[in-house]
């Protein structure tokens, strides 16, 4: 019977002190993680937000053009032709690309059986992973050499096309599939057509979800810089027609400023000399754009954040 | 109001697959009838192909005639939409739609019907829809909120009444208390006794005395052994099911002794 007194402690006991401790390693471990995580992004945004903020708080920023500041040694100017260039075609490459990615993914969630099915997931998962300048050299090929169209937004637009598909079809699939089957069965059981099922019940049902996808989708392609390369070439001045001419965007207009921010008073290591030259307004406008791009991006997340809880499906 | 249904020779596949073998039976309107039968042995099945629901699985297809007072519902150029708005279905987890209000919910099978309807008409269908699914009292005051609010009794109400809106001729219910608690169930079965005075009801059940308090007959579904296909071992009277079946194999079941 001292024996049966004994062992409850050290069978409860004994292994406690492991646990607690690998429990506390793990712990540690993750939180360091996600800190070593945290750490470059809160460096990035520190130093974008610290070093453009001042150029991009001025009115002139967002009302005026580069036409008169194309010299680094030139203060002022604004962010307006970028700010155009950039909503222009990323609106147009979102205008083609959402109903296509949506319908795409609708298909081969609601629809898609057997071969085709396979077909159109494969290809998806290419299209994922072409590089964008790639997309941009297949643009160029078909339209600037093979058609003789001279340089324009509208191309920028499309290469973006290819490479906004794949994200929203790829996310809208997944939000489709989350949408319970009981949800379908109760429509068609009510005598709902298959196509009103998907259009009143479905996609509804994973709105939010897929207006996640599409700001992600936005997101990807408003930063993208080889298409803007190839397919524009800068302007400092405003130029809001699509169809015609060069055409600026936030990520040419960073590109514009950089050789001024990188060679300025010096050939040999551009960054180590920068600090040094104190009148070199591009890198201020360098910055300030970077941080415009940060923010519309921001801007776009949570104007759809918003509307997404409007219509939040509650459970 | 309620029709009756006569199912005859009916085989039904999943791809090449027999789930369910050579069954004939009627259901009478007006009346309960009840499916039980061990799990997997083919009620739901046999309920789903009552109205053209197992068609939404791939693969699925029946051999057999299944009747509504006498025409087809298998027949060439008969419409499975159609179908399904003659004959409705409750399922066994409630599943009121999660992006509509209660009142949407109610008459979302007619807002997504083919023909236009007045907002007054809506109204009037909300209410006499409610009231026959005994909800309306509780949830008069607050129609404009989601229908996913409601507890899990309720939303399987809110699913008859959703149902029973589109004025169907006969409903199909796959286990709908399976989900409930006793005093939902409890609530659902009145429910059931009340709608059985306009509609022709089929119910499958796990629960046998379930089936003897709300049905006038019961369907009794075995497996004809393992790896073989369902079937139907006999229909009668409830009364006589569980008193005296004719059947070795049904008094087995019922009585606990089975397999």
């Amino acid at each position: 019977m001292t024996l049966a007194a004994e062992t409850p402690t050290t069978a409860f006991a004994s292994n406690l002190r492991a646990r607690r401790t690998k429990n506390n390693i793990a712990t540690v471990v993750m939180t360091g993680c996600f800190l070593v995580a945290l750490v470059p992004l809160i460096w990035l945004l520190w130093t974008v937000i610290s070093r453009g903020w001042r150029v991009m708080v001025h009115a002139d920023w967002f009302s005026q053009d580069q036409r008169l500041t194309q010299d680094w040694r030139t203060p002022g100017g604004g962010a307006l032709h970028a700010i155009i260039g950039t909503l222009e075609q990323v609106l147009v490459c979102s205008l083609i690309s959402v109903p296509v990615g949506v319908l795409a993914a609708v298909y081969l969630v609601e629809y898609g059986t057997g071969k085709l099915r396979s077909a159109v997931t494969f290809m998806v998962d290419i299209l994922t992973g072409v590089p964008s300048i790639v997309a941009a050299l297949f643009i160029y090929l078909i339209f600037i050499i093979e058609f003789g169209a001279g340089f324009a937004g509208i191309y920028v637009s499309l290469a973006l096309v290819l490479l906004m598909i794949p994200v929203i079809v790829r996310t809208t699939e997944e939000m489709l599939k989350l949408v319970p089957n009981e949800l379908r069965e109760a429509s068609y059981a009510l005598g709902v057509p298959k196509w009103k099922t998907i259009a009143k019940i479905v996609l509804p049902t994973a709105f939010s979800g897929i207006l996640t996808g599409i700001v992600l989708g936005v997101a990807r392609v408003a930063g993208e810089t080889a298409p803007a390369l190839i397919l524009v070439q800068y302007s400092a001045s405003r130029n809001s027609n699509l169809l015609h001419g060069n055409q600026a965007s936030l990520p040419l207009f960073i590109y514009s400023q950089f050789p001024n921010y990188a060679n300025v008073g010096s050939k040999e290591n551009a960054f180590t000399h920068v600090k040094e030259v104190t009148n070199n307004y591009a890198a201020g406008r360098m910055w300030a754009a970077a941080l415009t791009l940060i923010l519309l991006i921001a801007l776009l997340n949570l104007v759809a954040r918003l509307i997404s809880r409007r219509s939040k499906v509650s459970n | 109001m309620a029709k009756r249904i006569d199912v005859s020779d009916v085989n039904i596949y999943y791809g090449k697959f027999l789930a369910v073998s050579d069954v004939n039976l009627t259901i009478q309107p007006r009346s309960v009838t009840a499916f039980i039968g061990p799990s997997g042995c083919g009620k739901s099945t046999v309920l789903r192909t009552l109205n053209r629901m197992h068609e939404v699985i791939a693969g699925a297809r029946v051999e057999g005639t299944v009747a509504l007072d006498g025409e087809d519902i298998y027949g060439a150029g008969v419409d499975p939409v159609d179908v399904r708005r003659t004959i409705g279905m409750v399922f066994q987890r409630p599943n009121p739609f999660p992006t509509m209000s209660i009142y949407d919910n109610v008459v979302a099978g007619l807002k997504l019907g083919s023909k236009k309807i007045s907002k007054s008409e809506l109204d009037g269908v909300v209410e006499s829809s409610l009231r026959s699914a005994n909800l309306w009292d509780e949830v008069r005051n607050r129609l404009s909120k989601p229908g996913s609010g409601l507890s899990g009794g309720q939303q399987q109400r809110l699913c008859i009444a959703r149902a029973i809106a589109v004025k169907p001729q006969v409903l199909l219910m796959d286990e709908p208390c399976s989900a409930l608690d006793p005093i939902s169930t409890l609530a659902i079965e009145d429910l059931i006794q009340e709608l059985k005075t306009k509609y022709t009801i089929v119910i499958v059940t796990h629960n046998m005395q379930q089936a003897a308090r709300v049905s006038e007959r019961t369907a009794f579904f075995n497996l004809a052994g393992i790896g073989k296909p369902g079937q139907m071992v006999e229909i009668d009277d409830t009364d006589k099911i569980f008193s005296n079946p004719a059947d070795k194999r049904t008094e087995d079941y019922i009585s606990g002794r089975f397999g």
